[in-house]
């Protein structure tokens, strides 16, 4: 790659980014919840029975080209104004070809399942997997859901709210003093 | 008929090779990998828990513990996400210096990366001389914080403090030196007929699996994806620097190896610019609300004492919101999500740490390959445990 190549300026970069969300609202407008702007980063909330489906068609439509999944988290909202639903699990999208991001979000409760986008884009796998390990939303259609970071028979999820930051595991406190 | 039997072989989590407390679990036939599986955790020190709890300005030091071959990396990623959500620049000076030292830190960790991987695949020297050059980048290091590896010296909104007298010139000797150096090293392996047979056609990977895997880095683009995030996305200023990406034909180990060479000389090039366009002036953003007022003027000034009350008692808040930011880590996209709901300590931070998605492409790389190749592949992934756990 050459150092002259051509970079796109912010203003390109925000009728890009419209463009992205004309697309969307063209083939899965029923299925936008909400859309979010802030900073210059685009957020769509979807429901979670749309979701693959709005996935695959942003992987595959050649305008949009988001075929690079950076990364996959959750947030548990339960300290926010809004708490309900409680999880909300976050995809940040890339496209190595328009160079453009995009960011969905998926909201549930405890105990309703997302659906799973590792048959979109691989890399979901061990992303869902910390996402489950961590805040113990499950993810349905998983090829291999198991914990991640914590041992397999440790009990509740760090990262949730009401986790508190200096909880002492049960077979420590059992040890003899 | 015969019947096949595999064995289980447990390598790691105390495994030399495995660069950390990586334990897979490889299923073999004869030598051969039939499966493997990674398992992770045992590093988890919950990073991500502990900077929910700690002020914005506290959380850096946390952050130097994930990627610890490459602190200042990860400092980056969190101080550029929280300007972001602040809606901040930080002044010219402090845009390169800070460009100046996550190059030396590329350059430092890409040094371990070669010591550590001729190691494993049994050259013993250049390990010995990668770590003289390391050494020198540490004393850098030392010189603008006051520690050799968790330096924790960016700032939300700046700079801890400004360059100390004289690091110009150490920078200068060291990047004279550092090419031929750097040529040393090629010269031991690049066209050593050992080194080319444990490497070449090792641990491929193909282009569209790399993408799919979401693999970034040199280990993308030893695959031919020309994705930098400098180039891409360019951050403190990286748009005018002029540099280029190596790119690979075929994504083995030995054009891993090639690529994480080629960008050494490419980070000690940017270094050296850097080094031109650093001028005088400010390294902090002017605001009282970010940046503690200087000492002397807190005997005078009523507002530069209520100021620093403020800070150390309170610390700043963030405008309610999210935001992720990404920058090019020695290992690959280092991302940085980051929740605030207006106070002055993170909702939610988490790590998108380029070593966690890349070790999940060793699978792929290694089933169908002999055991000693799983090496090889370890050492070209340049994983660090630290930052895959978090």
């Amino acid at each position: 790659m050459s150092d002259s190549e051509t970079r796109t300026d912010s203003r390109e970069e925000a009728q890009a980014e419209s463009l992205v969300l004309q697309r969307l609202r063209e083939q899965c407008g029923d299925a936008l919840r909400e859309v979010k702007v802030w900073r210059n980063e685009t957020t769509v909330i979807l429901s979670r029975q749309d979701l693959v489906r709005v996935c695959r068609f942003l992987r595959d439509d050649p305008d949009l080209a988001f075929d690079f999944l950076s990364d996959v988290t959750g947030v548990d909202r339960l300290k926010l104004p809004q708490a309900s639903p409680r999880f909300e699990v976050v995809y940040n999208l890339y496209s190595l070809q328009h160079r453009r991001r995009l960011r969905l979000k998926v909201r549930v409760d405890e105990g309703e399942a997302i659906p799973t986008v590792t048959g979109v884009w691989e890399t979901a796998n061990w992303h869902e997997r910390e996402v489950y390990d961590l805040f113990g939303v499950p993810f349905e259609g998983h090829p291999d859901l198991r914990r991640i970071l914590m041992p397999d028979d440790w009990e509740g999820h760090p990262l949730r709210k009401d986790y508190p930051v200096e909880a002492s595991p049960r077979w420590w406190e059992e040890e003899p003093a | 008929m015969t019947s096949t039997r595999t064995m289980t072989l447990n390598m790691g989590p105390q495994h030399p090779s495995t660069h950390g407390v990586l334990r897979l679990v490889l299923t073999l036939d004869g030598e051969v990998v039939v499966k493997c599986v990674p398992h992770i955790g045992y590093l988890h020190t919950g990073i991500e828990k502990g900077l929910e709890s700690k002020r914005y300005q506290q959380g850096i030091p946390l952050t130097d513990r994930m990627d610890y071959l490459a602190p200042l990396s990860n400092n980056l990623a969190l101080v550029l996400a929280v300007e972001k959500a602040l809606g901040i620049t930080v002044p010219e000076r402090a845009q390169t210096i800070r460009v100046l030292l996550t190059e030396l830190t590329r350059i430092k960790s890409h040094l371990v990366w070669l010591g550590t991987h001729a190691l494993d695949i049994g050259a013993m020297s250049v390990f010995l001389y990668c770590f003289r050059e390391r050494e020198a980048i540490l004393d850098l290091y030392e010189a603008v914080s006051g520690q050799r590896m968790m330096s924790s010296y960016f700032r939300v909104g700046g700079l801890a403090s400004d360059l100390p007298p004289g690091f110009e010139d150490a920078v200068k000797a060291f990047l004279k030196t550092f090419p031929d150096r750097l040529a040393e090293y090629e010269a031991l392996l690049t066209a050593n007929p050992l080194w080319r047979q444990r490497t070449i056609g090792i641990g491929t990977i193909k282009r569209e699996e790399a993408i799919a895997l979401g693999l970034s880095g040199p280990g993308l683009r030893a695959c031919g994806v020309a994705y930098d995030v400098r180039r891409a996305h360019p951050y403190s200023g990286y748009e005018r620097y002029s540099f280029d990406i190596p790119l690979g034909k075929t994504g083995d180990v030995y054009d891993r190896y090639l690529v994480r060479m080629a960008e050494m000389r490419q980070s000690h090039r940017i270094a050296g610019q850097a080094l031109e366009r650093l001028t005088p002036g400010p390294v902090n953003v002017a605001d009282p609300k970010l940046i503690p007022p200087p000492k002397p003027l807190l005997k005078r000034s009523m507002e530069a004492l209520i100021h620093h009350f403020k800070l150390y008692a309170e610390g700043f808040s963030v405008p309610a919101g999210e935001v992720y930011h990404a920058i090019e880590a020695p290992k690959g996209e280092l991302g940085c999500y980051l929740v605030s709901d207006g106070s002055p300590r993170p909702y939610r931070v988490h790590f998108r740490a380029p070593s966690f998605v890349n070790l999940q492409a060793l699978p792929k790389m290694v089933e169908g390959r002999l055991v000693a190749d799983v090496v090889a592949v370890i050492g070209s992934l340049d994983i660090v445990l630290g930052e895959i756990d978090r």
